[in-house]
């Protein structure tokens, strides 16, 4: 147990904050319960939630954001994500989308599988992001701070990353129910023009 | 600007000569593919070079990230390619498959065949000999270019990848596409 663990927002809590501050942003959002989780606080045409490619959710909003330089793209990711795709940080740092918005729930496990720890809890990557070039990086621990950070950088020409330590708790979250051709027919179609 | 019929039909293209790599890149652009991205592979070095001089090509640090920015780039509107060494398709299956396959997102991979025949360095043989069956296995359809059959073989990718909604792969043999390097 962590010294802070107490005083930690869940994820889904976490996550509802910004949900009320978003209204037709596209959101991708990373496998396992992060995707269940908001399917279940919200479920928008504009979420494109994943049941897979695990890693892989900054590289998809990427492509979106690239396609789509005048829409701000935000995209929910997890320390496991971001550590097995960590390559996608140095190419998001190079290309310095203005439109991005990275947002990692950082609960120092692999949630889905059991709890194991990731090793986020020794590498910041906020920090790491920001070495890559990411231009605006903050670590929230409550709140009122993850809510004032992200209004700013929903703000500010990014790319930006917004990394908030939460405890481990995972929201009683039934399975997204969409099937995924549906999900990216959804998507594309809430994402148009 | 050449393109493809100009130069199957052209006087300076006669039989079995070689695509050059603005030619190539005008085919994929008239099947309306506008999103490039990928890894590097020699084999494919003169159509990236030409990708980047019209500032078409984003350049990525994984294949799979690659075939993540192209699903991104599709959803949002555009028609994505893919460029890969064939030890990139190792990188990239898991993508492939719970990505692309199963939420129906369409992509060209312009994959360069290391290994064909058993002629490469070592760590090329093993992905050079089962690739086709690979692929096979995993229900991506794919086919080889060869300099005569380019035309016929850019229509097969045009027809199958968009209406089916699903990841083709275009192989890429050396010394079929124009290199940086003769």
């Amino acid at each position: 147990m962590r010294p802070e663990q107490g005083t930690l927002v869940s994820r889904a809590q976490a996550m509802a904050a910004l949900l009320e501050l978003l209204t037709d942003q596209p959101v991708i959002i990373c496998n396992g319960f992060p995707s269940r989780e908001a399917h279940k606080i919200a479920d928008r045409p504009t979420h494109f939630y994943m049941i897979g490619s695990m890693g892989n959710a900054p590289a998809i909003a990427l492509g979106v954001a690239l396609a789509k330089p005048n829409k701000q793209v935000v995209t929910f990711d997890g320390d496991g994500n971001v550590l097995m795709g960590m390559g996608t940080l140095a190419t998001v740092g190079a290309l310095k989308p203005k439109n991005f918005i990275h947002v990692v729930f950082d609960n120092e496990v692999y949630g889905t599988t059991g709890n194991q720890p990731t090793i986020s809890n020794v590498v910041p990557l906020e920090k790491v992001a920001k070495a890559a070039g990411y231009v605006n990086v903050e670590r929230v621990l409550d709140r009122d701070d993850l809510i004032y950070e992200f209004k700013d950088m929903l703000k500010k020409d990014g790319p930006s990353m917004l990394l908030i330590k939460v405890n481990e708790f995972a929201e009683d979250a039934g399975r997204v129910v969409h099937d995924p051709p549906d999900i990216t027919r959804r998507f594309m179609k809430a994402i148009e023009g | 600007m050449r393109r493809l019929s100009q130069a199957c039909a052209g006087d300076f293209w006669g039989e079995r000569s070689v695509i050059e790599s603005d030619v190539f890149v005008q085919a994929m652009q008239d099947m309306g593919v506008n999103f490039f991205t990928g890894v590097p592979d020699s084999i494919l070095g003169g159509i990236i070079a030409e990708l980047m001089t019209r500032r078409l090509y984003v350049p990525a640090v994984r294949e799979d990230e690659a075939v993540g920015m192209a699903a991104g780039a599709y959803m949002a509107g555009r028609t994505p390619a893919v460029l890969m060494q064939n030890s990139g398709l190792g990188t990239s299956l898991n993508a492939l498959i719970s990505l692309n396959l199963i939420y129906q997102q369409p992509c060209v991979l312009i994959v360069s065949w290391r290994g064909r025949g058993g002629k490469d360095a070592p760590e090329h043989l093993v992905m050079g000999e089962v690739m086709p069956q690979l692929l096979d296995t995993v229900k991506i359809p794919h086919r080889t270019l060869t300099e005569n059959t380019a035309i016929e073989d850019f229509r097969w990718v045009a027809a199958t990848f968009m209406a089916r909604r699903i990841p083709v792969a275009l192989f890429i043999t050396k010394g079929v596409v124009k290199g940086l390097h003769p």
